[in-house]
């Protein structure tokens, strides 16, 4: 994700210090991964460089910089360019679990071993999220989601590795 | 939880806390194995997925846990009694009691209305009209179709049936659930929301579900799954971890 476009989003809704910054991406998008203030500062820093946000007030008092940024029109403009240009699908041909299946059965290990493991771990993980969406509001339920979908196909490749496993590896050992 | 049937008590779950197993089952359809050796084991409260490819034998599986089609060899037992030494009115008189069951089209009786179909097992097992029916209106409510209770199953959508026949299947308050494909002809929305009605009121009475389907987000409702390949059905949370 770029960082620098989530927090330019946020500014388009109202300027705000970088600590609020934080705060509001790390509720809104940083799930499990919160941003670390040092990211926000030097986002900060290169956003203004590049003219995309400007410094509205400093408000004095202790503890972390009190910037006020917000955001410039050319910011808006960058945003925008942002939102409409689509994101490139990822083409997942660089699988570690093809590699580390072919390299199995090279070495004559066991392919089908590896693959249930693997599907147990996908299934592990889908039922903390499913719990966790079924505790959570609407954003964690199509948070969950994205990431389910995701691990369910990823499942559905591991049933038809497993069932073609025998032609797999004939086919990697000729 | 209940025992309103026929069948004596017997000890509720032995010393081990399993309240069904299965040990060794096979089944062959003319030539065909279904079942190869399968094992299974389920406690109070448990929700097991069974998974695996079509005709791997998990409806078989099912099928024989719920003592619906007899074993060609090995044992089921529930409740620390060996199904196969029950006689078939005994049997019957069990799944009455103690078991719910649904299925993928939710097979609701066409001329009952939704609350007749959910008091249903109810009735069978002896309980009167007026309670049945209170008890199914409380679980038509606690399955969000508590509007369509007067509607026959024709005149309500995919959805709205197949909660109707969860609730069907939880009204007589069973230890053992059935569930074979619940949610296979449900959109994915719905099939979630049946899935989440069932496994939170299943959880709250403890009682076990056995749960057939193919979905991996269905089985993630579940706490431990087991793949049924060729007839021989593997437990995998133990592998889980492990990479």
């Amino acid at each position: 994700m770029s960082i620098s476009h989530a927090l330019l989003g946020l500014l388009e809704t109202g300027p705000r210090h970088g600590y609020d910054l934080k705060r509001t991406f790390d509720a809104k998008f940083g799930q499990d991964r919160p941003l670390h203030y040092g990211q926000v500062y030097s986002t900060m820093s290169r956003l203004l460089k590049n003219g995309l946000v400007e410094v509205e007030g400093i408000e004095p008092g202790e503890g972390p910089e009190r910037k006020r940024y917000a955001i410039t029109d050319a910011g808006i403009t960058d945003v925008q360019q942002w939102l409409a240009t689509p994101e490139k699908p990822e083409p997942y041909l660089q699988s570690t679990l093809y590699t580390k299946l072919v390299l199995a059965l090279l070495t004559g290990r066991d392919g089908a071993a590896l693959l249930d493991v693997q599907r147990a771990e996908h299934l592990r993980l889908m039922r903390e999220l499913t719990r966790r969406k079924t505790e959570g509001d609407l954003a964690d339920q199509l948070i969950c989601d994205h990431a389910l979908f995701h691990l369910e196909a990823d499942l559905r490749w591991l049933e038809t590795a497993a069932a073609r496993l025998d032609k797999l590896a004939q086919e990697v050992r000729a | 939880m209940m025992s309103t049937g026929t069948v004596p008590a017997a000890d509720p779950t032995a010393d081990t806390g399993v309240l069904l197993s299965a040990n060794g089952l096979r089944k062959t359809y003319g030539t065909t194995p279904a079942l190869d050796g399968a094992d299974f084991a389920i406690r109070p409260g448990e929700i097991v997925a069974v998974m695996g490819p079509s005709g791997s034998g998990k409806s078989t599986l099912l099928h024989c846990l719920a003592g619906i089609v007899p074993p060609d060899e090995g044992q089921v037992r529930y409740a620390g009694r060996e199904l196969s030494a029950l006689s078939d009115a005994e049997r019957s008189a069990l799944r009455r009691s103690d078991f719910g069951f649904v299925f993928q089209f939710g097979q609701l009786v066409p001329e009952l209305t939704c609350l007749e179909n959910a008091a249903l097992p109810l009735r069978l097992a002896g309980t009167r009209r007026k309670e049945a029916e209170a008890q199914a209106a409380r679980w038509l409510e606690r399955l969000e179709v508590d509007d369509v209770r007067h509607h026959r199953p024709g005149q309500v959508s995919g959805g709205q049936g197949q909660r109707v026949a969860v609730a069907r299947a939880l009204a007589g308050m069973p230890r053992v659930v059935f569930a074979d494909e619940p949610t296979g002809a449900l959109d994915s929305h719905n099939g979630e929301r049946v899935m989440q009605l069932l496994t939170e009121a299943a959880r709250e009475t403890q009682a076990a579900v056995v749960l057939v389907t193919h979905e991996s987000r269905v089985a993630a409702y579940s706490d431990r799954e087991i793949v049924v390949r060729d007839g021989r059905a593997r437990d995998m949370s133990a592998m889980a971890g492990a990479v």
